[in-house]
């Protein structure tokens, strides 16, 4: 691993972003407007948008960001740029690292738009630490893009990538305690749901805004939610293939 | 003094022999043409050396260390048949990305992109370029660090005939001013006549591995496709 490359990796992605705005917008639009539709489709039930917006502020960054690098993942595979980056000094931590850094400074900027529209426009209530917020954010993000770098291994082009987001976010989705809280779910479920890094994400966002102090609880979400992702980068490093048959 | 050194290779896919107990030596600061019909292991050769293509056996030597060895990625600038190239960035921003790989700057990505004679396209998105610009910012990239060893996989495919003659000259002039080593694989036998040396794969099997003037005895034929149908027809 060398840190030059890493970084030059990263800059590289986020040249390639800057060239697309149309992503860019989506990206950063999207959440905002979804979670405006959430607070109007609620207008007569406030409480109920003041516990649905952490959870999505915790959903977006996840599946955007799978989205978007399981793609870019399956061009590098099938395009012949990865085989070549994989022939030069560029080590696979480098590229997967440079991935990660990219989408999670994009995360950031995602996380600034949704969680500002959140709390200045959409009357969510102040969460007890905003920096906080906005790193479970990017440590969601990083592990979007890891999950989505393992999963371009199993896809052969887009359209199957594509595919994989239902597979791979629904259900974590389902089990978040989004729908309905973790506690009440079946013993089995919610067993399942603790496998799953969505969970911590959702509940360390909701504890920042329903409470006035940040409890260590919110510290062991994101701690989890990180080392998730730390397991998914390392894991869908692994195939990566410098050699193949 | 040899670049590379293939002994007894074979490669094998799914049951089928695509590579066929090769021994080959090339020749530091030449060119060498690595000729033959589609399908006759050409890519599959050219990946072996890079060090993507696993063997089934022979040793492989490039540079003097086994082929895929991890001090060798410094030493070698590949590529592949389509453009392994970026098509949202411009000309420039792609050859600087790999120039960075091998910690190099702007002013190399610069000289190579003018190599290839693309200087005047340098800020244009490689998605706006026709196929053979696309080509030859994909060869820009492999040329910026000025590696020891080249290996261009159909470089002039597709590309016109004036095109074609300049990227040969430019391949003499790497190997014979700048003592780079390069196999460049073609299935154009036209452009044999450019190379110090020949190697002709068919069906995976090496059936000539000579100079263009010595095929051209050998086979006693008028003219290189004359030599090249005598090979495969005998």
């Amino acid at each position: 691993m060398n840190p030059r490359l890493t970084l030059a990796t990263a800059a590289r992605v986020l040249a390639q972003l800057r060239r697309d705005p149309r992503t860019i917008a989506l990206v950063l639009v999207l959440p905002c407007v979804l979670l405006w539709l959430f607070k109007e489709v609620f207008s007569a039930q406030p409480e109920v948008f003041q516990q649905l917006a952490p959870a999505l502020l915790a959903t977006f960054p996840l599946l955007i960001m799978f989205l978007v690098t399981s793609v870019a993942m399956v061009r590098e595979r099938s395009g012949g740029t990865l085989e070549r980056l994989l022939t030069t000094p560029l080590g696979k931590a480098d590229l997967v690292l440079g991935y990660g850094i990219a989408f999670g400074v994009l995360a950031l900027v995602q996380g600034l738009a949704a969680s500002g529209i959140s709390l200045w426009v959409l009357g969510l209530a102040r969460p007890s630490s905003v920096p906080l917020l906005l790193l479970i954010a990017v440590a969601d993000a990083v592990l979007g893009a890891a999950l989505g770098l393992g999963v371009s291994a199993l896809a052969t082009n887009e359209f199957q990538a594509v595919q994989f987001l239902p597979a791979v976010i629904l259900p974590q989705f389902l089990l978040s305690g989004l729908i309905t809280p973790t506690s009440s779910m079946a013993g089995w479920l919610d067993a399942v749901s603790r496998v799953m890094p969505l969970r911590y994400a959702v509940d360390g966002m909701g504890r920042l805004v329903r409470s006035t102090t940040v409890s260590t609880t919110v510290w062991w979400d994101l701690g989890v939610i990180a080392g998730c992702a730390v397991i998914a980068l390392v894991v869908g490093s692994t195939t990566l293939r410098r050699t193949t048959t | 003094m040899t670049a590379i050194d293939i002994r007894g290779l074979v490669v094998r896919r799914r049951g089928n022999t695509v590579l066929d107990h090769l021994d080959l030596a090339v020749p530091i600061g030449s060119v060498t043409g690595l000729l033959g019909p589609s399908g006759s292991g050409k890519t599959t050769l050219l990946r072996v050396l890079v060090g993507a293509q696993r063997r089934t056996s022979g040793t492989v030597t490039v540079l003097g260390r086994p082929a895929g060895d991890a001090a060798l990625r410094k030493k070698i600038g590949y590529t592949t048949q389509v453009a392994s190239v970026y098509p949202d960035l411009t000309a420039l921003q792609n050859v600087r990305y790999y120039g960075t790989l091998y910690g190099i700057g702007r002013a190399a990505a610069l000289d190579a992109l003018a190599r290839v004679d693309l200087a005047r396209y340098a800020d244009r998105p490689v998605g706006a370029l026709s196929g053979g610009q696309v080509n030859r910012v994909s060869l820009a990239c492999a040329l910026v660090s000025r590696p020891p060893l080249l290996l261009l996989d159909e470089p002039t495919v597709g590309l016109d005939p004036l095109l074609r003659r300049n990227l040969w000259a430019l391949f003499r002039s790497e190997a014979h001013e700048h003592g780079s080593t390069l196999v460049v694989s073609s299935h154009v036998l036209d452009e044999a006549a450019h190379c110090d040396r020949l190697l002709l794969l068919r069906e995976g099997r090496l059936i000539a591995d000579d100079t263009p003037a010595g095929l051209l005895s050998a086979t006693d034929a008028a003219d290189l496709d004359d030599a090249f149908l005598n090979l495969v027809l005998r």
